[in-house]
Parts: C-alpha cells; structure tokens; sequence
C-alpha cells in the first residue's frame, strides 16, 4: 500500500463507482494512522510495555549476594511448585467453576423473564437488579462484611431471637460461598442487561412464525431465543474467567473483618500484591502476575474455541 | 482473535443502533403473569435489601448499629449528624476523596472515551498499512486482565517519577481497548460512508469532518464508552492502592476501605465510632453513580446491546 495525497485538496479525485463496504478507502489512507495513533500510543506504553517488563523482570532474581541475577525460567519452576500460588489459582478455579455458572444461570432466567412480557413492574424490576452494578465493589464488600457479621449483621441477630445457631459466613467452609455471594449480588444485573438487550434484537417475525408453527413459550424460548444469545452468552462468560481468575477487591477487604480465614495468598492476585508489596519481592511477584495473566488468557481461549467448535458441529 | 468479529458478521446488523431496538413492536396483548411478578420481585428484594440495609445503617451511631435489629431504625436516627461527621472527619479528608474520585474518574471517561472513538472510527472507515494486525492486538487485549497488568505498570511508573501522583490513576484508564471495539463497531453503522464523502467533495478536512460531524454522530456510543470507564475508574480500587500512598490522593475506595481497617482495628467494637464514618461515607459515595445510571440508562442499555450483538 502506498500513501496517497489526500491532504491536499487538489489530489482528490472522483474515480469510478465507489465499492460497497470499503467505501472509497483507497483515496484517504493517510488519515487513518492519525485517528488511530493516540490510542495505540498510550496502548503500546501502557499495555504492551508493562507486559513486556514484567516477562523481563520475571527472568531475574534479587540475591542478597551479588545483587540482580538473570536466572532464565527459575522463577516460573518455582511458582509452578509454590503451593501458596497453586492454591489461589485452585481456589478462583473452584470459584469460577461454581458461581460463574450460578450467575449467569440467573442472569439469564431473569432476562428471559423481562423479555417475555409477562412480567408487571418490568422497568422497576430491571433497574434494581441492575443497580449493584453501580456499587463499588469496595463498598458491596464492606456492606456484605458487616451483614455477614456476627455483630451487627441481621442474619446473627434474626438467628439469636429465635435462638437458633449463628450462621458464620466468614469461616474458613462458608468464605467462598460468601465472596461468591457478592460477586453475584455485583454482577448478575450487569449481564442480565447484554443477555436482555440482545433478546431485544430478536425480529418478533420469528415469534410469530413459531407460534403459527405451534411452538409454545418454552419451545421458543429454547429453539429461538437461546441459539440468538450465543454471542451475548459467549461475551459474558469471556467477562467472568477474566473477573474472576483476578478476584482482588472482595477477599481483600473480607480480610479486614476475618484475618484467620483470608490468607494473604487467598486468591492469586491477593498472593502477588502480597509479594510485591508486603514481601518486596518484584521479581517473583512479577512471574505469579505474569502466570495468571497467561492462565486467564487460555482459560478465555478455552471457552472461545469450545463455543466455536460446538457451533460447527 | 478474529473469533470475535468476523467482519462479515458484523455488518448486517447495521439497523440496530441506540435506542432503535427499543421501537420493535410487541404483540402486547399477552396476559401478565404474577406467580412470575412475585418470583421476580422476590429477586428483587435480594438485590435492594443490602442497599436498604446501608441506608438505615447510615441512621445509626456506631453504638445502635451493634443495639439495634439491622434492618430497621433505631430509636434515635442520627443521619444528618452522621453525614457532618463523615465530612468533618480528619479534617474534611473524606470530601477530597470524593472530589479526587470524581476528577479522576472524570478526566479517565473523557479521555477514554474520545481515544476510542477517534480510534475505533480510524479502524472503521479508514484501510491502511497494518490496520488489522493492530486492530487485533488491541482485541487480544481485551483478554488481557487489568491486575495482571497492575504491578508491572506500578514499577515502570516508579521509575519514571509517576507514583503517588494522579497520573498514575488517570493514564492507565485512559486505554480500553473494549471501548475501542465497541466505538469501531458503532462507528461501522452509525458513520454512513456517503456523508464522510459529501463532507470532503465540501472540502472538509479530515479533523474537521471528525470532529464536526463524526463525534456528533457518535455520541450515543460515546456517551455509553464514557459512562463504562467512568465507572470502573470510580469504582478502581486496585490501581489506587498500589499506586498511591498519601492519604490526600486516594479515591474514595481506597479512604473507605482505609476507614474500615481503622474501625476493625480500633478496638473493642462499639467503642470506635469508626463504624458509622464507614457506612455513612458507603452510603454517600454510591449515590452520584447510581442517580447517573437512572438517569442515563438508555444509554448504557444501547450500549450493552452493541457489545453483546454483534459479533
């Protein structure tokens, strides 16, 4: 490809009936680098360069003799044999496997509930599911903390009037469920919404044609409207690996509230904030970010191929 | 990566724009049901018992909220007094936050925002050298987790002098590379090819014709890219407590989980009135957010609808 003259105003030309889709691009490929720069600019400085420092600074070790080493891959052998770092990535696993599903489960029945029209107060209900979305996870963590609480939260209290046995969700069995609870609170509104708005797409023909055809609500809601949410389906799955293999801010301030349950290597991301800022230990903390970076980028390719494989049967 | 636009796929759906899916007719005689209402607002109630829990919380002094049942008020509702203190506290340092919140989060969404639209509408209407090799780089890094990128950009940023200033909040937002494939999307539909045409046979320039006429016709998914950075910089917390360490630059996470430890911290529970600052100032800080969505929410919705539809 060769640049052409479209700044100046004389080098324009009318030629030929314009293509369908590329739409005269040919004539002004100058201006496109220029709209696009900004962004790949900060993009390359921002996203690309701290990438490629930490895979830079993972291949080194701070030595109490001799100061920086190059070690080659000894930091990664050692986090592949750390327990502490394969216990946080099993842990967001089990998370993932469990409320992932759950929620998007929920999400789904609830969009498909608002679509059918059946519902009364639909525009009311829609808002408030969605609300939590707008809750810092920061504070929906504070306030579960506290509802979970054994002081002042109102399950503990309901339980003590009727003198039954104080649910504790903040101990070492019930904490995940607990987190996975919030997370759910948090997000379940967020993709009801894309699960519901493409449902909106949906031309009403199709219905219409089903139900000429003899198709009942169930029927379309599973030969039609499940098939049309793939997409929507796939983008919110591809949301929650990458949310919650870096599961962060829950576990982080639940710790407050039960120091003895979350460990400061809980989820794998709290283990290399941990070692880059209570442990000073950057280089490997780099290798465990630079690990669990790679484990979300395949888990997102295994959930993209499986979608593409199961679409082409 | 071309798994998530194959750009044939994208283009028949050029009909759906903001708002315009919401115009679809609807046999609407169909019967309500309510065994499904009273299903649905059961659900409901899960999701707005907690925010209702905090705002009677908000009512309480430290010593009520351990005295009194959680969800309902106690004898003496003290929200105004709680309110002045949560401000007043620390010398005021609860209002900086608020104002760092929104200025951070503020300068991030517009950043974010025209980044990507001049971004996404250069890879839409424009072929040149290497525009798809960049384009799906940008897309990989959709895949790309933020925290995974955090430390990394936390010792790079130490180097060069950038910790422990706002900039080390604000420029890491300033990319989004979904937000770029959202506004190249909507500017495929939005920016039809004839009027860019029309504009230059005028004898617009190129920057003109952006912003004159392009952003303009862009706005629906500008406004949704906005409101989205917006709220994962309002809502960040991660980036801040790494990057920053002096008290008067924290966002509002990052003070009120800081409250919070103090009040866990403080002692024999009720004797800290910590407790009340931390749910006071919860309360307080979610209130812009969720007053912008209510009123905004016919964009968020259109432009959930792009990301979700069109791939």
């Amino acid at each position: 490809m060769t640049a052409t003259t479209t700044a100046s105003p004389k080098g324009r030309r009318r030629d030929g009936p314009r293509r369908p889709g590329l739409g005269g691009a040919s004539r002004r490929r100058s201006a496109g680098p220029l709209f696009v720069a900004p962004f790949m600019v900060l993009f390359l400085l921002l996203f690309l360069a701290p990438l490629g420092y930490a895979a830079y600074l993972s291949l080194f070790q701070e030595r109490l003799i001799g100061g920086t080493a190059f070690v080659g891959l000894d930091n990664y052998t050692q986090a592949l044999t750390d327990p502490q770092f394969l216990h946080g990535v099993g842990r967001v696993a089990l998370f993932f496997v469990i409320q992932v599903p759950l929620m998007l489960l929920l999400a789904l029945l609830f969009a498909l509930a608002l679509d059918s029209g059946l519902l009364r107060l639909a525009r009311v209900i829609r808002l408030g599911i969605f609300v939590p979305y707008a809750v810092p996870s920061v504070v929906a963590s504070l306030m579960w903390g506290y509802l979970y609480g054994p002081d002042f939260g109102p399950f503990a209290q309901i339980a003590q009037k009727l003198s039954l046995p104080v649910p504790d969700f903040l101990s070492e069995g019930w904490m995940l469920g607990s987190l996975a609870n919030i997370v759910t609170w948090e997000f379940v509104g967020y993709n009801m919404i894309i699960l519901y708005a493409a449902l909106r797409t949906i031309p009403t023909e199709l219905y219409e044609a089903a139900a000429m055809d003899g198709a009942g609500a169930w029927r379309i809601a599973w030969s039609i409207k499940l098939p049309a949410l793939r997409p929507a389906l796939l983008l919110t799955l591809l949301f929650s690996v990458i949310g919650s293999f870096q599961l962060f801010n829950e576990p982080k301030l639940l710790m407050n509230i039960a120091p003895d349950v979350i460990t400061s290597s809980y989820t794998a991301n709290l283990y290399a904030y941990t070692l880059a800022f209570t442990g000073q230990q950057v280089n490997y903390a780099a290798t465990v970010s630079f690990l669990l970076g790679l484990v979300i980028v395949i888990a997102s390719y295994a959930v993209l191929l499986t979608a593409n494989r199961r679409r082409t049967p | 990566m071309t798994t998530l636009t194959p750009p044939a796929a994208v283009a028949p759906a050029a009909e759906r724009t903001a708002g315009k899916f919401r115009k679809r007719h609807r046999p609407s005689a169909r019967r309500r049901s309510t065994p499904l209402t009273i299903a649905m607002l059961a659900a409901l109630a899960y999701f707005l018992l907690p925010l209702l829990w905090l705002l009677i919380a908000s009512t309480k002094s430290t010593q009520d909220l351990f005295n009194s049942f959680g969800l309902w008020f106690s004898h003496a509702p003290q929200l105004l007094t709680n309110i002045k203190e949560t401000f007043t506290q620390d010398d005021g340092v609860f209002v900086r936050w608020l104002l760092n919140t929104v200025m951070y989060a503020g300068v991030s969404a517009v950043g974010a925002a025209l980044l990507a639209a001049a971004g996404g509408y250069g890879f839409s209407k424009f072929r040149f050298r290497g525009d798809r090799a960049a384009f799906n780089l940008v897309l990989g890094a959709v895949m790309v987790p933020t925290t995974a990128l955090a430390i990394p950009t936390y010792l790079l940023f130490a180097k060069a002098g950038l910790v422990n200033t706002p900039w080390a909040i604000i420029l890491p937002s300033l990319v989004n590379p979904f937000g770029l494939y959202l506004m190249r999307v909507y500017a495929e539909d939005a920016v039809p090819d004839s009027l860019l045409e029309a504009a230059r046979i005028d004898g617009a320039g190129e920057a003109r014709i952006f912003f004159r006429i392009v952003l303009r016709l862009l706005s629906p998914g500008l406004v949704t890219v906005l409101l989205f950075t917006l709220v994962a910089t309002w809502n960040n917390y991660f980036l801040p407590l790494i990057m920053l360490n002096d008290p008067d630059l924290y966002p509002v996470t990052v003070g009120l989980s800081s409250w919070a430890a103090q009040a866990q911290n403080g002692g024999a529970g009720a004797s800290s009135d910590m407790f009340a600052l931390v749910v006071t100032g919860s309360l307080i800080s979610i209130v812009p957010l969720v007053v912008a969505f209510l009123m905004l929410q016919r964009y968020w919705q259109s432009g959930l609808a792009s990301g979700g539809v069109k791939q």
